[in-house]
């Protein structure tokens, strides 16, 4: 399953790089995308364990850029 | 400059530190004593740059930039540079505040850009109109687009005319008129009548959110320089702290110098982050695909710009692609003694159930209405033509093979235009030929000549007989044309001119996207034309054209052009200065006031640079 989500206060592009690459190897993600130009997540993962794996990417992105935040709709 | 109240603090902060710092320079003060004071400036600038590096490093990130940017500070107070110290932490922050606005700021043009989505619709409920959010209104009920405002929903006119601006669509300018019946896409604005509209899709799968998903998401399909940008950058910085500890550490044990040699492994610390490149590339596809779709022209992902800026050879479908897809009876041949509205009244009359193009021109040409009714026995013999009975009589359109069937004895004609040529009989006798052509665009002989004067190759693909591809091809000046060929023979078609094609060059087809889905795909870049409103298209293409005006190739490729060269340009000057940088930083011949240049200056050259893509018009 495919998601979006916005991302507040992604101030670094570098750490957009570092994030995406960290939630790609998080297990049961197919693809990720973190775009710092659009601050959005872009996240295709199993649809069954998608909560769990989304509380993992939060977890994720806080290690990497605490100040950023997902917007959980 | 319009700042942002987060953008203003910064910039308050940087101005108090400066002043805070020239001052400190001013005081008298001596050795060890200099030292609080310049902490002053030091921490007004730099503690959420210190903080952030407590924290990260807590969290295992090593190669953070705000670490490498206070262990290079910090390591200059250590070393007695105060003034550097405060002054790399003071151009960091002055580049960082710089990034965040321009980076803002083309995020914004961009959304101004996609600025086609509809806030409300105007929907009809219990007899009155009510505003409700687009994606509340269901196929089948009915709205109202006033002057001034967007059409939310795709649908169908039911009263009312008007013309439509379908610039941010199309980035056509003339206005479209629309009256009752007529199909209208969401995304365009109303100018002049109130309409009433009948919706026929859902939000969801209206124009407009076709396009805006399309556009977002083409930030995931990465151009092969963006994912150079993103490889180097996973090893650039452990590569360059490496490199500092080396320096620091290697030759003080044989030449001794150890403040020195720290001194210029600190350089490479604030030369090591890779942010010029990570955001400057994305930006410069970004402001690509965003440049593009004004034009209406829908770019699907870095990738594919980068992929057109290589083309050099295109194939185009003929029919709906070079010529408008709309028969017309060209010329009328009867034979001797037939008038020529006793042909066309015989022709139009056997195809008057067909729904061909061909039988529809026909028809048109004929002008008279011909009742169907009076048709019957219509007989159609595939690949030849059909018969059928029409008040009494019997007639027949068709191909020389129709003829030769029927035994109809044809007599000979010159036709002046090359074309379709329908034979028609009637009771066994033969009276004539028409000959049908498919006008070429109006805007095909301008755009063919655009390609050709920026060396591209030019093909032809149809399915049309020989004489009729080349005098296409022919009043065209294409460089090459393949005729009578099945949907399946355009796909080996295309396989062989890829095979052809010389090495880093690529090979974009150009279509309509209903019929060459699998040719759209098997090309390096896909195009599909006339995509306002065609699903299809939408779906199979790499890029699409909005409307039919094929003079948008030549200038997307010249903004897929544009926009690698800026990349290429980014690419070399960052790593260019950066490489150069630590050479000097090295050497002992580079001071922190350069490196701090080297980073935070060629990042925010490199986003001007990746910035004219936006403003280009």
């Amino acid at each position: 399953m495919k998601k979006t989500f916005k991302l507040i206060d992604l101030d670094c592009a570098n750490c957009a790089r570092k994030m995406e690459d960290a939630i790609k190897k998080l297990d049961g993600v197919a693809d990720a995308n973190v775009s710092f130009l659009t601050q959005k997540l872009t996240l295709d993962a199993d649809e069954a364990r998608f909560d769990e794996i989304m509380e993992k990417v939060v977890k994720c992105c806080k290690k990497v850029e605490p100040d950023c935040q997902i917007v959980l709709k | 400059m319009n700042l942002t109240r987060k953008e203003k603090k910064a910039l308050a902060r940087i101005l108090a530190a400066g002043a805070l710092l020239i001052a400190a320079n001013l005081l008298p003060l001596e050795g060890y004593w200099r030292l609080p004071v310049f902490l002053i400036p030091y921490f007004v600038v730099g503690w959420d740059v210190l903080w952030k590096a407590v924290r990260n490093i807590a969290n295992g990130q090593v190669f953070d930039e705000n670490f490498l940017m206070s262990l290079a500070t910090v390591g200059a107070l250590v070393l007695g540079e105060y003034s550097e110290a405060v002054g790399v932490m003071l151009f960091y922050q002055v580049g960082e505040l710089f990034q965040t606005h321009a980076v803002g700021q083309s995020r914004k043009s961009i959304a101004a850009l996609m600025d086609i989505r509809p806030d409300t619709a105007s929907v009809l409920r219990d007899g009155a109109f009510v505003e409700a959010d687009p994606e509340e209104v269901a196929v089948g009920d009915t709205i109202q687009v006033k002057p001034g405002e967007k059409v939310p929903l795709d649908g169908v006119v039911l009263t009312g005319a008007s013309t439509l601006n379908t610039a941010a669509l199309t980035g056509e300018s003339v206005p479209r008129s629309v009256r009752e019946g007529d199909q209208i896409v969401s995304g365009c604005v109303n100018l002049t009548g109130v309409l009433t509209v009948q919706v026929t899709k859902p939000f969801g799968e209206s124009t407009v959110a076709k396009i805006l998903e399309l556009v977002e998401n083409a930030a995931s399909k990465k151009a092969a320089a963006e994912n150079f940008i993103t490889r180097f950058s996973r090893w650039y910085t452990p590569a360059v702290v490496i490199g500092a500890v080396g320096l620091a550490v290697v030759p003080p044990l044989f030449v001794g110098g150890w403040a020195n040699w720290v001194r210029r492994a600190l350089i490479f610390l604030v030369i090591s982050c890779p942010c010029a490149l990570v955001i400057s590339i994305p930006l410069a596809f970004f402001g690509g695909i965003g440049g593009a779709s004004r034009r209406g022209i829908l770019v699907k992902g870095g990738n594919y710009l980068e992929q057109l800026a290589k083309v050099r050879t295109v194939v185009f479908d003929k029919t709906g692609t070079l010529t408008q897809g709309v028969f017309e009876v060209a010329e009328l041949l009867p034979a001797e003694g037939v008038s020529e509205k006793e042909l066309l009244r015989a022709a139009a009359q056997a195809e008057a159930y067909s729904n061909h193009p061909i039988a529809q021109s026909l028809r048109r040409a004929c002008g008279e209405n011909i009742d169907p009714a009076l048709v019957t026995d219509v007989k159609e013999a595939a690949g030849r033509g059909v018969t059928a009975k029409a008040g009494g009589a019997s007639v027949a359109a068709g191909n020389e093979k129709l003829m030769a069937d029927l035994g109809i004895k044809m007599t000979a004609a010159q036709p002046q235009h090359v074309g379709t040529v329908v034979h028609v009989a009637r009771d066994g006798q033969y009276l004539g030929q028409v000959v049908i052509a498919d006008a070429v665009k109006q805007s095909a002989p301008a755009a063919i000549a655009a390609l050709k004067a920026r060396g591209i190759r030019t093909v032809m693909l149809t399915g049309d007989a020989q004489a009729v591809g080349q005098a296409v091809g022919q009043a065209l000046g294409l460089d090459e044309v393949h005729a009578q060929l099945l949907p399946a023979d355009k796909v080996d078609q295309v396989e062989k001119l890829l095979e052809k094609k010389a090495p880093k060059t690529t090979l974009a087809y150009v279509g309509d996207g209903v019929n060459d889905a699998p040719v759209l795909s098997r090309a390096d870049v896909g195009v599909a034309m006339g995509a306002m409103g065609s699903d299809a298209a939408l779906e199979a293409a790499d890029v699409v054209l909005m409307d039919d005006d094929l003079a948008k190739l030549p200038e997307a490729m010249d903004v897929a052009k544009k926009c690698s060269r800026i990349v290429v340009e980014n690419i070399v000057f960052a790593l260019g200065v950066k490489g150069l940088f630590l050479l000097l930083g090295a050497l002992g011949m580079a001071n922190m006031w350069e490196a701090v240049f080297a980073d935070v200056g060629v990042a925010v050259i490199a986003i001007l640079n990746s910035g004219r893509m936006l403003r280009s018009k």
